[in-house]
């Protein structure tokens, strides 16, 4: 019985024989399911830290005791902090927090020698940017002691006494913008940018190679239309439904998660606007590289990619060596975030949060200039 | 301006990696002509009509289309010219109304409804407008297809292969479409197979392996194809073997049943006619001396073109 009803051996190998004949005719697939797992294990093994060092920390010191002293370089050799900044007064070191410059700020208050020695307990105020809780919750949790093993040398001869019984300084730790530690805060604006990753890049992605597919894009390549005007034409759409996706999240983050609003609205909305171009452009860009749909989506998946691990998405941005900070820098998704959680959990203005919008600004800018130049007007 | 050829073009040379697929390709044709392109598949018809609208850009050679430069001036051509794809490549997710508005809107014309309107009525589609061209027959499509490329009254029109697959009721009528256009001044160059449709053309030009093979009147292409054609008819069982007796004759190059009779030709009168003479007398077989076809010409300048490796169809 060569051909049996039910199922037939050979009909399964013509089957598998074509498959295998087409996998290795698109050899740009086949080269990204091989080259893709390689590049992002070794990218994202080094890259990726769940147990973030040296954080930068701003300190306002406004006593110059030998204990003051003591406490900035046992900060600094417990490598979970680094000095970053000095801050000359409460302000400044509220600005630094707020900006995102530092992830943490140290006070430490007039005469904190002299009450030390008296007995008095003076407070030493550590603030942690709350927003991501994973980034700041180990060093936080290494406080006391750290400041307990700065201390305890210096408490000696008359001091000793104080080395007993209660620590001798009070320690407050203020978890800023997010004192319950929610990690939802931190995770829904996050999924925000990243839904709106995925969506919009995908979506663009498919929008050119589409046309080269169905065949449509002669007709469109023999009619006088400019690539600007293609492109600009096939991302509007798109805007719209970024900006739909937006309201819906931003309603269940009210609503079901209790994210606070503490920013204007309207900074939050012109960063995402910027962001939510610059993505589309990369899907454009996407779309004018791949031959076809399969190879669109896979490029849309190797963007995506480190797009939520190195951007602070899932991991702390802080904890990833500096080259991978670097790229870090380089994503869309990186810059909204901060302008998401800086709006929404630190209430920060436009001229907050334009370091973050520049650098995206600066990526649609290049993207779309290559998106322009790869659209070719002519089959050739 | 206007008194510039519609198509006039010198050396047209393309190639894609090592095949040259079009090759010192020289074409003038009048305003308000109907120009048929002919060869067989992979001829490169296609890449020639590309290469006139800007579609690709020619490795060697110049040339202009209604006087314009077609390696600098691209964009102009586009504003002016129609060209309707091999393939169907409007929107089959939008119905003909929705195709017509956006190619409308493309070219920016104005009072565009009146004439998506026009259209629809002239092509008979008006009833079906709403209707998704992917849903339309293949007939169907090819009207929609020729309606959007003559919207904005282009002054030259380039159809590749507009009728391939369509029926013969629906091939007269896009035809009749056609000479109504040219009769309005349009110029049209059409690409095709078939040689009924050839002879309603003006005149026509022949492209095998890139090359220009011939080109004039259907008559003038006869002519000098330089061919003499007999007709034979006999009973059906012989016809099947004179076939064979001719075919393997000196001065016989081509033999092709048709039915119960045989087109025998060879480009030497004097050849041919010694060729056929021990026939002749055979009973049952009816001689006569013939009018080449088209057909017989086109096939006989492609048995003596330069037989290359056929580049396919770009």
């Amino acid at each position: 019985m060569r051909s049996g009803p039910h199922f037939a051996w050979h009909r399964l190998a013509a089957m598998v024989v074509k498959e295998f004949i087409q996998m290795r005719r698109d050899r740009l697939t086949f080269a990204m399911m091989v080259g893709i797992p390689i590049i992002q294990l070794t990218l994202f093994g080094y890259a990726i830290n769940a147990d973030p060092r040296n954080l930068p920390t701003a300190v306002l010191s406004q006593d110059n005791s030998s204990f003051s002293r003591a406490l900035v370089t046992a900060l600094q050799t417990s490598t979970y902090f680094r000095v970053a900044a000095v801050a000359q007064d409460p302000e400044m070191l509220d600005r630094m927090l707020a900006r995102g410059e530092v992830q943490f700020a140290v006070e430490i208050p007039t005469g904190f020698g002299r009450d030390l020695m008296r007995g008095d307990r003076p407070a030493l105020l550590v603030m942690a940017d709350a927003t991501d809780p994973a980034a700041t919750g180990n060093a936080a949790g290494a406080l006391d002691r750290i400041v307990q093993s700065a201390l305890t040398p210096l408490l000696d001869g008359p001091l000793a006494g104080l080395a007993q019984g209660q620590p001798p300084v009070d320690l407050r730790i203020q978890r800023r913008y997010n004192p319950e530690g929610l990690t939802q805060y931190n995770i829904v604006p996050g999924l925000m940018g990243t839904i709106l990753t995925m969506t919009m890049i995908i979506m663009t992605a498919l929008a050119v190679t589409r046309e080269r597919e169905r065949g449509t894009m002669e007709n469109l390549l023999a009619m006088p239309v400019r690539p600007v005007e293609v492109m600009i034409g096939k991302l509007a759409p798109f805007i719209l439904v970024g900006g739909i996706q937006v309201l819906v999240i931003l309603t269940a983050a009210t609503l079901l998660f209790h994210v606070p609003m503490v920013g204007d609205p309207l900074v939050l909305a012109a960063g995402l606007l910027v962001f939510i171009v610059a993505n589309l452009a990369v899907g454009f860009l996407f779309s004018t590289v791949a031959s076809n749909q399969l190879q669109a989506m896979q490029m849309s998946f190797f963007f995506f990619l480190p797009s939520i691990l190195m951007s602070g998405f899932m991991f702390p941005f802080r904890g990833m060596p500096d080259w991978a900070q670097t790229i870090g820098e380089a994503l869309p998704l990186t810059h909204v975030l901060r302008v998401v959680r800086g709006v929404m959990l630190k209430g920060n203005t436009m001229i907050d949060t334009w370091p973050d919008i520049w650098p995206m600004l600066a990526f649609l800018g290049a993207v779309s200039l290559l998106a322009v130049m790869r659209y070719r007007q002519t089959l050739d | 301006m206007t008194d510039a050829p519609a198509i006039s073009v010198r050396g047209l040379t393309k190639r894609f990696g090592d095949k040259t697929v079009v090759d010192d390709f020289d074409l003038d044709v009048a305003r308000g002509q109907i120009h048929g392109f002919l060869g067989p598949n992979g001829s490169g018809k296609t890449t020639t009509i590309r290469m006139l609208c800007g579609l690709l850009v020619p490795d060697g050679g110049s040339g202009s289309c209604l006087g314009r430069d077609i390696l600098t001036e691209a964009w102009e051509i586009k504003r002016r010219v129609g060209y309707m794809t091999q393939r169907f490549s409007l929107y089959e997710d939008l119905t003909i109304r929705e195709n017509l508005d956006f190619v409308a809107r493309l070219y920016g014309l104005d009072r565009r409804r009146e004439k998506v309107d026009r259209a629809l009525d002239r092509l008979g589609l008006a009833k079906r407008s709403g209707q998704l061209a992917g849903t339309l027959s293949g007939g169907w499509k090819q009207r929609l297809a020729l309606a959007a490329c003559v919207l904005h009254e282009p002054e030259l029109l380039l159809l590749d292969e507009p009728t391939a697959g369509v029926d013969p009721k629906a091939r007269r009528e896009f035809w009749d479409e056609i000479h109504t256009l040219a009769e309005g001044g349009m110029t049209v160059l059409v690409s095709t197979h078939y040689m009924d449709e050839a002879e309603r053309c003006h005149r026509i030009a022949y492209l095998a392996y890139g090359k220009l093979l011939a080109v004039g009147t259907v008559a003038e292409v006869i002519a000098h194809s330089g061919l003499s054609t007999w007709h034979v008819s006999g009973p059906e069982r012989r016809i099947g073997t004179l076939a064979r007796d001719l075919a393997s004759r000196p001065g016989v190059e081509m033999v092709a049943p048709f039915g119960a009779t045989l087109h025998v030709s060879g480009s030497q009168a004097a050849a041919l006619a010694e060729a056929i003479a021990p026939f002749r007398a055979e009973p049952g077989l009816t001689w006569s001396e013939a009018k080449p076809s088209l057909e017989d010409a086109f096939i006989h300048l492609m048995a003596e073109a330069p037989a290359q490796n056929g580049a396919p169809s770009r």
